[in-house]
């Protein structure tokens, strides 16, 4: 199977030819980032002679640099800002977006929790500091030990943003530094409450259901599962079809670039 | 040997009386040659003194920008660290707070052990089973201190809830016993270096005044050995002051003064932890950025000075055995 996957990546980039000597320039968030570098991996991995560079500085300094043509591809966790369209616009770069791929954080607790759904607004509350006891959520009389990732994570930058509405967390928060490390700390901990990305759930934690939502690959992708954002490439107007910009800004849709996406821990975008 | 015996002087036995160097004008290669390595040699030993000049410079540098933007009071007496926030703020009283936490806890911990481990190495154990225990308690410092890590937060953090009924297995006494581990090489190497160096006078004078081998070791060779112990505990405190993984996996990161202040189950969060957590992807240039090294300004201050008293008293350890 991954032979075959293998030789139709090998056709598809054949086919591109001319295109693949010029250098490819990636700028943007740090979100993003991974995906642009695991797809510049395979591409490199099968054309060891590309030339493809992928900073990874914040989305403003993304779109900022394809205003200014230092990059062919903007990798931005956010749409742009109405600034950002008049300021490219201006400079004659046309900024078109395609969605790469779905980031969907869910909140998971202690399997042994009897709290089985919150509200946005409680897990707000849970993280500023508001509510300390799961009893005050219909739990039982057990102190909420609040789990975050690190302020630098894209996780983070997520949750902050949607869930935070970019409230401050409160003091006793805790931080870890990787999604493997959030989710070893909510498996051993009975009081524990913390959020990662739908590739790290698994039956050692329970991911709750958000206003009423199941987090799952289907309410991600399909836009109900309220934590979920997508994922931009921005280009300077659509591509020309078969340049290496066009392939790789697609790239979401082969099955190769689902299966990268899937193992950054991100939801591809599918309706199957 | 029935001959005329061929007598030597000392110098001419081992060769002694040979010039160690010729003129530049008997061997000028040899003299070029000689110069070029200590100058080569010379250079070699610089670059560490440049490397630490360099990283005091460096760190400096960078941190100067903050402290025109912030007051340094606000800094050292605030206790919220939300860099990131709209209205950032930089009080980094709670950090410093962590690392002293972590730090002395550690310290109750490693220096008991550590000592009487020492003392018992060095005064009470036979040669044999010291030729094998004091290598394996070297061994400790080999291990990665992400191992360390890992420990923490797997086996400890979980066997302190289900134990001792804490909310959270990562804290400060969490992260203060792995230091406290990870700091025993260092303790017990140094200090019991400097109180077998004491020789078998000393004890042997005080055997012989009828003292006991409790008091000989209290009251003789503890106190006879202090400078070479403080200074083995000033080496193992900064170990713990400069650890950032192990902390940063196992104290909970939570930036926080622990209420009330002696609570070390509660989350706490170090000046290590901090710069090792958000420097990955702080935008260069900005008040955060800034203040992360403010922040490494302070950690090379504080490690500076106890590395000046640990060189202290390890001099004056050294003197007091050159007396003897």
């Amino acid at each position: 199977m991954k032979q075959v996957i293998l030789f139709v990546a090998v056709v598809i980039l054949t086919a591109s030819g001319a295109g693949l000597a010029e250098p490819l320039q990636l700028e943007g968030s740090t979100t993003v980032g991974p995906i642009a570098d695991a797809f510049a991996e395979y591409f490199k991995s099968i054309y060891p002679e590309l030339d493809i560079t992928v900073k990874k500085t914040g989305s403003g300094d993304g779109a900022a640099a394809l205003v200014d043509g230092r990059c062919d591809i903007a990798n931005m966790s956010r749409f742009m800002k109405e600034k950002e369209f008049k300021q490219a616009v201006d400079k004659g770069i046309f900024p078109v977006a395609h969605v790469v791929a779905m980031d969907g954080v869910c909140v998971v607790v202690h399997p042994s929790n009897p709290v089985k759904e919150l509200t946005t607004t409680q897990v707000r509350e849970i993280y500023m500091g508001k509510i300390t006891n799961w009893s005050q959520v219909g739990g039982a009389d057990m102190p909420i030990v609040v789990i975050s990732r690190d302020t630098s994570s894209g996780t983070y930058e997520t949750f902050h943003n949607l869930v935070m509405a970019k409230k401050d967390m409160a003091p006793a928060v805790e931080y870890v530094n990787s999604n493997p490390q959030a989710h070893a700390r909510v498996k051993t901990t009975t009081g524990a409450i913390g959020y990662v990305g739908l590739g790290f759930v698994d039956r050692n934690v329970r991911a709750l259901k958000i206003d009423d939502v199941e987090p799952t690959k289907r309410t991600i992708a399909g836009g109900t599962y309220p934590v979920a954002r997508p994922l931009y490439m921005f280009t300077n107007g659509y591509p020309k079809l078969g340049s290496l910009t066009h392939k790789f800004c697609t790239f979401y849709l082969t099955e190769k670039g689902q299966e990268l996406v899937e193992t950054k821990g991100f939801v591809p975008l599918t309706n199957y | 040997m029935n001959g005329t015996k061929l007598i030597l002087t000392r110098g001419q036995a081992t060769g002694l009386n040979r010039p160690l160097a010729l003129t530049p004008g008997q061997d000028l290669k040899g003299y070029v040659a000689s110069l070029l390595g200590r100058a080569v040699l010379f250079l070699i030993t610089c670059t560490s003194v440049l490397a630490v000049l360099l990283i005091f410079f460096f760190v400096c540098r960078e941190a100067l920008p903050f402290l025109s933007k912030i007051s340094l009071s606000e800094f050292l007496i605030n206790t919220e660290w939300y860099p990131e926030a709209d209205n950032a703020r930089f009080g980094a009283l709670a950090l410093i707070a962590g690392s002293v936490y972590v730090t002395i806890a550690a310290l109750v911990f490693s220096v008991p052990v550590g000592i009487l481990s020492a003392v018992f190495l060095s005064d009470i154990v036979s040669f044999r089973i010291r030729a094998f225990v004091k290598p394996v308690i070297e061994l400790l410092a080999a291990i990665p201190s992400v191992a360390y890590g890992f420990f923490a937060v797997l086996v400890l953090a979980p066997w302190m809830q289900n134990k001792f009924g804490f909310s959270t297995g990562t804290n400060a006494l969490n992260a203060s016993l792995i230091l406290a581990v990870m700091a025993l090489p260092t303790i017990v190497s140094v200090a019991e270096d400097s109180i077998s160096a004491l020789g078998p006078e000393l004890r042997e004078a005080s055997y012989s005044l009828g003292a006991t081998r409790f008091e000989t070791i209290f009251r003789v060779v503890i106190p006879a050995a202090h400078s070479g112990i403080i200074a083995a505990i000033i080496l193992g405190m900064m170990r713990a002051v400069g650890e950032t993984m192990v902390v940063w996996m196992a104290s909970g990161n939570a930036a926080q003064i622990p209420r009330p202040w002696w609570d070390i189950s509660q989350s706490v969060r170090t000046i290590t932890a901090t710069i090792a957590g958000e420097m990955g992807e702080t935008p260069k240039e900005t008040p955060h950025y800034w203040a992360l090294f403010a922040l490494g300004v302070l950690l090379l201050i504080l490690t500076f000075s106890l590395n000046v008293v640990s060189e202290f008293f390890l001099s004056r350890a050294k003197r007091a055995l050159g007396k003897q």
